[in-house]
C-alpha cells in the first residue's frame, strides 16, 4: 500500500499532464493487444496511424477536420459534465444541428453569403440547444437520469431525420436519402482555396475554417465557465447543489443552461459539416463524433485546453485509422471506437489506478531534490 | 369464443420480444439494489451476444456460446466492479466506457475473424436454440378459448422466454426471502450498517456484480443463437437501456419491473405490426415515427414517474470509510 | 481480588497522512466497570475506539481480549471477540424493520420464514433480560432517537458482546432519554457487561463511570477512578488550561424589531411537520440564542429563515415585508441583498463548496453583486483584492487565496464563511452551530466576532446545541423542544438546569 501523499505538495503538472498521460499509454497498450487478437501487428499499425495522421499534408488536413468535430462535441459534453450531468445526446444534437444549418443555408440563400453563415451557426446553436432542453427540463423538474433520456433522443433524433431525408427534404434525383446540394458559393472556405490564395498547391482535405470557428468557441467556452457569473453558478451546482441553493443559485435553471449550452455546442458541429465539408445532408453524418466527445472531454479533463489536444489525438486516431482500415484488411473503424472505449475507461473511471504511485514519486523526487 | 390471430401472435410476439428486457432488468437490480449504478447493460448485452454467437459457431454448440457469454459477461461486470468499487470511479463514466469499448469491440473481432462486415456466421441448426413445444400443446389446441391461449401463446417459445419468467418470481424470493437478499439491500441503503456489522461491503457488491453478469449474458446470448442466427453489429439496439428505465419504472422490484418489460415487449411487437399499416383517421403512419415509439415511452416514462421512484439510498456512491 | 482487565491495549499509534490521532496509547480496562473515556474535539477517542472495533488498524501496538492477543483486522474479528458499539451516527437501514437491522450479518441461516421467528424469540427474551421495550416490527424511519439508539444496543447485544463502547450517545437524546440510557447502562453493569464510554461532558463521566481517561490530541494525559477527582480536574486535563467559558460583554442595546416570525409551521423534505406554531420576535443588537437538542425543528426554523424552505402556514416579516408565507417565498439571494447573513449549520453541505478556491467560496452568495462581479463577468482582481483583506482581518490560514478550501481546517473554513458573510456588517445575522469541530482559539475568536455584529447594532440569532454557547453569548434565550418553543428567559442568572430542563419539555 503506497503512503498517503500531502495533496497539497503535488504539481499541477503531475495531476494534469503526467497522470493522463500515464492512462493513455496504459490505454494504447491494451488497445495494440487488441489489434494482436484481430491478427494484426499493433507495431505496424501504430506506424500507420502516425503517418495517416501527420505523414503527409491532405493527412493532417484530414486529422484536423475531424479535430473540428471533436472540440464541439467534447466542449459540449464538458460544459455538461461541470454541472454534473452526462450529455450522451451529442450525437443527436450534432444531427440536429445539421438539420438547422441545412434549412437556413438552403431556404435564405437569397441573404449575402457572410450573413447566411452567421445565421447558420446561430441555427446549429439553436436547434443543437432544442434537442438538449427537454432531457435537461426532465432531469431539472422531475429527476428524469439525463443520461438515459438523452440516448433516447439520440435514437429519436435518427429516426426524425431519416424519415425526413427519406420523405420531406429529400433529393428526388438522387438515389440514396440525402437532401440537395447548396450552392457553391455559399460552402464555407477550405483549407486547399486558402492556400491556393496564397500561392500553395495543396491536396484535397475536408479542413475548413470551421476548424477556426471551433477554436474561438473554445475561447469562449473557457471564458464562460471560469469568467462568468452563469460557468461559476453551473459549477456550484454542479459540485455541491445544497450549497448552491443556500447561496441563492437555482439548481433546477443551471440545469438546464448547462444542457442548452451543452446542444448547442454540439450542434456547431454540423456548420462544419453540412456547411464545410458535404454542403449536404447525409444519413447520419454524426458518425460517432458525439461519442467520441465524450472520450475527448474526459481526457482533456474537461478543460478547453485539454480538449483541444485531445481532439487533435483523436483526430490523428481516426484519420491515422482509417489508413490503418485501408491497409489492413483484419481492421475496421469499429476497431476504433473500441480503442475509444478504452481511452474513456482509462482516462475516467479507472483515472486513479496509478495516482496515488506517480504522486507518491514525485512528492518524493521534489522532497530529495530539496534536501540535496 | 374464438380469439382472433392478431391477438394471439400479438401476446406470443410480446412474451418473446419482452424476454432480453426481463434477463436484463433483473440483472440491473441486482447490481443497482447493491448500490452500484449499472448503465453498462447495453455494453455487456451486445458482448454476450458476439461471444454466444461465435462460441456457438466455433466450437459447435450453443450451450458453449451461452457458457462463454457468462463468462465473458461476468469478467466485464468485474471490471465495472474494479473500476467502481475499487478503485472508486464514476460509475456513470465506467459504464459509458464499456459500453462504447463493446459497440466497437464486438463488430472489429467479428469483421476480423469472420470477414463478413461484422456478422458472425449463421449458426446451423445444430447450433441454435429452438422453440419448444409445451407437451400436449397439440392435444389441446382445440379446447376453446384456454386451447390456443396454451399452444399458441405459451407452448413454443425458445428455452430463454420461460426461464425468464420463471427468473422473476426466483430474484423475488432471493432479494426478499433471503439473508443474501437482506445483505444486498443493506448493502444498496447503508453500506456502513453492513460494514459495522462485519461484513465486506465491497465484496458484496462484486458477489451482486457476478450474478449481474450471468443474467445478463442470458439476455444476449437470446438474441444471437436464439431469435436470431448470428450476431450482426449493434444488435442490442437500445435494449439495455430500455431495461433501465423498466427497472426504474419498476421501482426495482421485480414484479414491477416485470410488468414493464412486458408494456414495452408489447409495444414493440405492436410497432412492428403497425408498419404499412393505415390506422382509421390517421392514414400510414411514417415507419420511422413507429420505431421510435419505444424510446418515446421511454421518456414519457422516465417523465412521469421517476420523481416518485426513491432509488436505493447508496446508489452510484462509492463506499468510503469516514475519518 | 485483584479485578482482571478485560481489554487491554498496549501501545496503539495511528496517524492518517501526516496527522498523528492516537500516539502511543496503553489502556486497561477492568471488566464490569463503566469506563468513561473524555476529550474534546480531534482528541483521538473515536479513532481509538474504532481500532478497537476493526473499523481502523493500527499502525503498531497490540489489544488483548481477556489477556490474550487478538488481532482485529476488522469488524467481524472484534464482534466475535465480544465487542459491540454503539456509533454517534447510527447504523441502521431506514426502510428496514428492528428486526431485520439486528440480524443483518446474523441471520443464523440462509432463508427466512418461520426461521425467523427462532430469532424474534430470542430477541425478545433478550429485551427482556435488559429491560429494552420496543417493538421489533416497527420499521426503523417510524422511530425516536432515543428507540434508535436501543435498536443499536440490542443490536450488540444479540451478537453476543460482553464489551459495549459507546460514542458520544447522548448527542441527539433529550435529557428525559439521557436519564432512560443511563437506566439501562446500569442494567447492563448488573449483569456483568463492561461499558466504555466515549464522550466529551463532563456531567456524564462523573455521574455515570467507574473510572475515567482523559486524551488530548492523540494522547492519554490522565487514567483515574472517577471517584477520585472533580470536574475542574478532568476539564483541565482535557484542554490543558484553565477554561474560560463565559465572555465578557457589554450590555445589550436592543433596537427595533427586525424579523417577525408568526406561528410559523415548516416541514421537512420527508413532508413531517418540524417547526410547530412558532412566533417570535428578533431585535437590533440582541443576539437571541435558540437552544435544544439536535433535531427539535432548529434546522427546519433556520431554513424557513433563511429563505432555503417556505412555510406551510404563518408568516415571517422582514423589516415589516412578508418574507414566506404560504403565498410568497423569498429566496436565500432576496435575502442577501435585504442584508440578512447565514452561516450555516452544516459548512461543508451548505455553506462552501469545498472543490472551489477559497477566493470564490469567499463570494459564494454574493458573486453576482458589484463589485465580484459586472454584467455577468467576474471581476478577478476585485475578488483577489477582497479575499486578501478579509483572509488578513479574519486570520485565515494559509492566507492562500487560490488554495483549494478542502485544504484548510475546519475552523478556518469556518473564519472563510464568517468573513463572507460578516464583511458586508450585516443588519441580521443568522447563525447556526458557529464552533462545531472548530478548536478553542478559533471558537474564542467567533465568539468575539459576533459580539462584535450584535455591538454593532446587527439583529443576531443563533442556534447552537452547545449550552454552553448559548449561555455564553446569548442575551436572550429560546428553547426549542419537538418543533415547539418552550419557555424563553432573559439571559441574566439563567442556570444550566433551567434550560436544560425545557430542551427536556419539562416546562412548569
Amino acid at each position: 500500500m503506497v503512503k498517503a501523499v500531502d495533496k497539497t505538495k503535488v504539481p499541477w503538472w503531475v495531476s494534469n499532464a503526467i497522470v493522463p498521460l500515464v492512462n493513455l499509454t496504459l490505454a494504447f497498450i491494451v488497445s495494440g493487444f487488441f489489434i494482436f487478437v484481430a491478427g494484426e501487428n499493433p507495431y505496424q499499425a501504430l506506424k500507420l496511424i502516425i503517418y495517416g495522421s501527420f505523414g503527409y499534408l491532405e493527412g493532417f488536413g484530414y486529422t484536423l477536420y475531424y479535430a473540428t468535430n471533436f472540440i464541439f462535441t467534447g466542449l459540449a459534453f464538458a460544459i455538461a459534465f461541470h454541472c454534473r450531468l452526462f450529455n450522451i445526446g451529442g450525437e443527436g444534437q450534432a444531427y440536429i444541428g445539421g438539420l438547422g444549418v441545412f434549412l437556413l443555408a438552403f431556404y435564405f440563400s437569397a441573404l449575402p453569403v457572410p450573413i447566411v453563415w452567421l445565421l447558420a451557426i446561430l441555427a446549429s446553436m439553436l436547434f443543437g440547444a432544442a434537442w438538449a432542453i427537454i432531457p435537461g427540463y426532465l432531469q431539472a423538474y422531475r429527476g428524469s437520469h439525463v443520461v438515459i433520456t438523452t440516448i433516447m433522443f439520440n435514437f429519436i433524433a435518427s429516426a426524425l431525420m431519416v424519415f425526413l431525408l427519406v420523405d420531406v427534404i429529400r433529393d428526388r434525383r438522387q438515389m440514396g436519402p440525402t437532401t440537395e446540394a447548396l450552392v457553391k458559393e455559399q460552402w464555407l472556405p477550405m483549407f486547399k482555396n486558402i492556400a491556393a490564395f496564397f500561392g500553395f498547391k495543396v491536396g484535397y482535405s475536408p479542413l475548413n475554417i470551421s476548424f477556426l470557428l471551433a477554436i474561438i468557441v473554445s475561447f469562449g467556452v473557457w471564458f464562460l465557465i471560469w469568467r462568468t457569473k452563469w460557468g461559476y453558478e453551473m459549477r456550484a451546482v454542479g459540485h455541491n447543489t445544497q450549497a448552491a441553493i443556500y447561496a441563492g443559485i437555482s439548481p433546477k435553471k443551471n440545469i438546464i443552461l448547462a444542457m442548452v449550452i451543452s446542444g448547442a455546442l454540439a450542434g456547431m458541429l454540423g456548420v462544419n459539416e453540412v456547411l464545410g465539408v458535404h454542403h449536404k445532408i447525409l444519413v447520419n453524418f454524426p458518425a460517432g463524433y458525439g461519442f467520441t466527445g465524450i472520450a475527448v472531454a474526459l481526457m482533456g479533463r474537461n478543460h478547453p485546453i485539454g480538449i483541444f489536444l485531445a481532439s487533435l489525438l483523436f483526430g490523428m486516431l481516426y484519420q491515422g485509422g482509417s489508413e490503418v482500415t485501408f491497409d489492413m484488411p483484419n481492421i475496421t473503424r469499429y476497431m476504433f471506437v473500441a480503442v475509444q472505449g478504452v481511452i474513456i475507461l482509462f482516462s475516467g473511471a479507472l483515472e486513479n489506478l496509478f495516482r496515488p504511485q506517480i504522486e507518491h514519486f514525485f512528492v518524493n523526487i521534489m522532497k530529495r531534490k530539496v534536501t540535496t | 369464443m374464438e380469439i382472433s390471430a392478431d391477438i394471439i401472435s400479438l401476446a406470443s410476439a410480446t412474451l418473446r420480444i419482452s424476454t432480453p428486457l426481463v434477463f436484463a432488468a433483473m440483472a440491473g437490480l441486482f447490481a443497482e439494489r447493491s448500490g452500484v449504478i449499472d448503465f453498462g447493460l447495453e455494453g455487456k448485452m451486445l458482448a454476450a451476444a458476439f461471444v454466444a454467437a461465435s462460441g456457438a459457431h466455433v466450437f459447435g454448440s450453443e450451450w458453449y456460446g451461452l457458457g462463454l457469454a457468462i463468462v465473458c459477461c461476468v469478467a466485464l461486470s468485474m471490471l465495472h466492479g474494479f473500476a467502481s468499487v475499487t478503485h472508486k470511479g464514476d460509475q456513470v463514466v465506467s459504464c459509458v466506457a464499456i459500453n462504447i469499448l463493446m459497440i466497437g469491440l464486438t463488430t472489429a473481432l467479428a469483421a476480423a475473424w469472420f470477414g463478413q462486415q461484422g456478422l458472425t456466421p449463421t449458426l446451423t441448426d445444430d447450433r441454435r436454440f429452438f422453440e419448444i413445444t409445451l407437451p400436449f400443446a397439440d392435444a389441446v389446441s382445440g379446447v376453446p378459448l384456454l386451447g390456443p391461449i396454451y399452444s399458441e401463446i405459451i407452448s413454443g417459445h425458445y428455452i430463454f422466454v420461460y426461464l425468464a419468467y420463471i427468473l422473476v418470481p426466483c430474484v423475488y424470493w432471493v432479494v426478499f426471502k433471503t439473508s443474501f437478499g437482506l445483505r444486498l439491500r443493506a448493502v444498496g441503503e447503508n453500506p456502513s450498517a453492513v460494514d459495522t456489522a462485519g461484513i465486506g461491503v465491497e465484496l458484496m457488491r462484486y458477489k451482486a456484480l457476478a450474478v449481474n453478469g450471468v443474467l445478463i449474458a442470458f439476455a444476449g446470448a437470446y438474441l444471437s443463437t436464439a431469435i436470431n442466427a448470428n450476431f450482426f453489429r449493434e444488435m442490442s439496439a437500445g435494449r439495455g437501456y430500455l431495461a433501465l428505465a423498466a427497472l426504474i419504472f419498476g421501482k426495482w422490484k421485480p414484479k414491477t419491473a416485470l410488468i414493464a418489460c412486458l408494456l414495452f415487449g408489447f409495444t414493440d411487437a405492436l410497432q412492428i405490426r403497425l408498419q404499412g399499416v393505415p390506422l382509421p383517421g390517421i392514414g400510414i403512419v411514417p415507419v420511422q415515427f413507429i420505431q421510435a415509439i419505444p424510446y418515446v415511452l421511454t421518456v414519457v416514462l422516465l417523465a412521469g414517474f421517476v420523481g416518485k421512484a426513491i432509488a436505493p439510498s447508496a446508489i452510484g456512491q462509492p463506499y468510503i470509510k469516514e475519518r | 481480588m485483584v479485578s482482571q482487565p478485560i481489554l487491554e491495549l498496549q501501545n496503539i499509534n495511528k496517524s492518517f497522512g501526516h496527522v498523528q490521532a492516537n500516539k502511543d496509547i496503553s489502556l486497561k480496562v477492568i471488566k464490569g466497570d463503566i469506563h468513561g473515556i473524555i476529550g474534546e474535539n480531534g482528541a483521538g477517542k473515536s479513532t481509538l475506539m474504532s481500532i478497537v472495533y476493526g473499523f481502523y488498524q493500527a499502525d503498531s501496538g497490540n489489544i488483548k481480549i481477556n489477556d490474550k492477543i487478538i488481532k482485529i483486522k476488522s469488524p467481524h474479528e472484534s464482534i466475535l471477540s465480544g465487542i459491540g458499539m454503539v456509533h454517534q451516527h447510527f447504523m441502521l437501514v431506514e426502510n428496514f424493520t428492528v428486526i431485520e437491522n439486528i440480524i443483518l450479518g446474523f441471520e443464523g441461516e440462509l432463508v427466512f420464514g418461520e426461521k425467523l421467528s427462532r430469532a424474534k424469540e430470542n430477541l425478545m427474551k433478550l429485551c427482556e433480560d435488559y429491560n429494552l421495550k420496543i417493538d421489533l416490527n416497527a420499521t426503523i424511519s417510524d422511530l425516536s432517537v432515543g428507540f434508535r439508539q436501543r435498536v443499536e444496543i440490542l443490536k450488540a447485544l444479540y451478537r453476543g458482546a460482553e464489551i459495549l463502547i459507546l460514542d458520544e450517545p447522548t448527542g441527539v437524546l433529550t435529557p428525559q432519554e439521557v436519564d432512560e440510557l443511563f437506566k439501562i447502562l446500569r442494567s447492563l453493569k448488573e449483569q456483568g457487561k463492561t461499558i466504555i464510554l466515549i464522550t466529551h461532558k463532563l456531567n456524564e463521566i462523573m455521574i455515570l463511570t467507574d473510572k475515567v481517561t482523559v486524551m488530548r490530541q492523540g494522547e492519554i494525559v490522565g487514567d483515574k477512578n472517577t471517584k477520585d477527582t472533580t470536574k475542574d480536574q478532568l476539564a483541565e486535563m482535557m484542554v490543558g488550561r484553565s477554561v474560560l467559558l463565559r465572555i465578557d460583554k457589554k450590555k445589550p442595546n436592543i433596537g427595533e424589531t427586525v424579523f417577525e416570525v408568526k406561528n410559523i409551521n415548516v416541514k421537512d423534505n420527508l413532508d413531517v411537520m418540524r417547526v410547530k406554531n412558532v412566533s417570535f420576535n428578533l431585535r437590533k443588537g440582541e443576539i437571541l440564542g435558540i437552544a435544544g437538542v439536535t433535531g427539535n425543528g432548529q434546522t427546519e426554523l433556520l431554513e424557513a429563515l433563511t429563505g432555503i424552505c417556505q412555510v406551510d402556514s404563518g408568516e415571517i416579516k422582514l423589516y415589516g415585508n412578508t418574507i414566506s408565507s404560504k403565498k410568497v417565498f423569498a429566496g436565500p439571494r432576496q435575502l442577501r441583498e435585504q442584508d440578512v447573513a447565514h452561516v450555516p449549520e452544516d459548512r461543508q453541505r451548505m455553506g462552501l463548496v469545498t472543490e472551489f478556491n477559497a477566493s470564490e467560496n469567499l463570494i459564494f452568495g454574493y458573486h453576482h453583486q458589484q463589485p465580484f462581479s459586472k454584467s455577468s463577468v467576474m471581476m478577478g482582481k476585485n475578488i483577489f483584492n477582497h479575499s486578501k483583506k478579509v483572509m488578513r482581518d479574519y486570520d485565515v490560514r494559509p492566507q492562500s487565496p487560490f488554495l483549494l478550501t478542502s485544504n484548510f481546517s475546519g475552523g478556518n473554513q469556518q473564519k472563510i464563511i464568517l468573513s463572507r458573510e460578516l464583511n458586508k456588517d450585516p443588519k441580521v445575522l443568522l447563525v447556526g452551530q458557529p464552533t462545531r469541530g472548530v478548536d478553542i482559539g478559533a471558537i474564542e475568536f467567533i465568539h468575539q466576532r459576533i459580539i462584535d455584529m450584535r455591538d454593532k447594532g446587527a439583529a443576531v440569532l443563533l442556534v447552537s446545541v452547545e449550552l454552553d454557547e448559548i449561555l455564553s453569548l446569548a442575551d436572550r434565550i429560546v428553547v426549542m423542544f419537538d418543533g415547539e418553543l418552550v419557555g424563553e428567559r432573559v439571559n441574566e442568572n439563567v442556570t444550566d438546569r433551567e434550560i436544560g430542563l425545557l430542551m427536556a419539555g419539562i416546562t412548569n
